[in-house]
């Protein structure tokens, strides 16, 4: 299966860069700011004692392992945490099904009991 | 398991869940008519639901609150659309705010359920869908969060335990 081999090597070098990219510390701060809201590289800059560009580089190596995305407003240039719109919805869709799961559950515990009240009577 | 089936439509944003009961239609219609049995089951264990008003009648409302470990009370409200005992119910549900009032800036779903009695057991299918799209993303993010606080903090610790 060709296909396959290709697909999980593909799933491999995405997991390499995910890792890579969360790997250094000023990586994992920078993404969990964007996640708290959207910031722009300059007033990230300003947060580290660190180079302008150092910090760009970061961000870029954030980019290429597709956690966040570059967005330009007027001329700052934002950061924002980024999650794929299908990825997004199959989150939204699996949070309706386990709750509705937990429901129906709940339900077949009550008609569970009934019988069991049921036989009691009996 | 009285699960049978789930469906999800990622384009329609729904999600459809059917069920079998060793019951009647009419005991589970029960279920969602008579407010104290809906009690039993609506909110999770560790949030139980109180309903403190419950209307099923079309354009009808429904009042409850969740109540957390903590006792903090999480308030929702339910906007009913059709009513058809005992075989379909579709209602809106939403957040409401600490007195009551919907919080519209909150996401809401729409449920249609369908109850079905055929040799004895019932079917009871349910389609959850989101009121919008910006609702569902809300959703997400309310999710994701913490979610990936979470993976955050353990990839913390584990560069920490490689340090130490």
């Amino acid at each position: 299966m060709v296909v396959g081999r290709e697909e999980s090597r593909d799933d491999e070098k995405a997991a390499d860069l995910l890792f890579g990219a969360l790997a250094d510390p000023t990586r994992r701060d920078i993404f969990r700011r964007a996640h708290e809201g959207r910031l722009s590289v300059s007033a990230l800059a300003r947060e580290y004692p660190i180079s302008l560009a150092a910090v760009q580089k970061h961000v870029a190596v954030l980019e290429r392992a597709e956690l966040v995305s570059k967005h330009r407003v007027g001329r700052e240039s934002i950061v924002r945490v980024e999650t794929d719109a299908l990825q997004r919805a199959h989150a939204a869709l699996d949070r309706l099904e386990s709750e509705w799961r937990g429901r129906i559950e709940r339900i077949d515990q009550i008609l569970d009991e009934d019988k069991g009240e049921d036989k009691g009577d009996s | 398991m009285p699960v049978t089936d789930v469906n999800k439509d990622l384009d329609a944003l729904t999600m459809t869940i059917t069920a079998e009961f060793d019951a009647g239609a009419e005991r589970i219609w029960e279920m969602w008519s008579d407010p104290r049995q809906l009690e039993r089951w609506w909110g999770p264990p560790s949030y139980p639901a109180t309903f403190v008003d419950h209307d099923l009648s079309p354009g009808g409302r429904a009042a409850y609150f969740m109540t957390s470990p903590e006792g903090q009370k999480f308030h929702g409200w339910w906007r009913i659309e059709e009513v058809d005992p005992p075989g379909r119910l579709r209602f809106e549900d939403g957040f409401a705010d600490d007195e009551g009032k919907p919080n519209e800036e909150m996401p809401t779903t729409i449920a249609t359920v369908t109850i079905a009695e055929a040799d004895g057991a019932t079917t009871m299918s349910i389609e959850s869908k989101f009121g919008s799209r910006e609702g569902m993303e809300k959703v997400v993010e309310m999710g994701m969060e913490q979610g990936m606080i979470e993976a955050l903090g353990q990839i913390d610790a584990l560069v920490a335990g490689e340090k130490a």
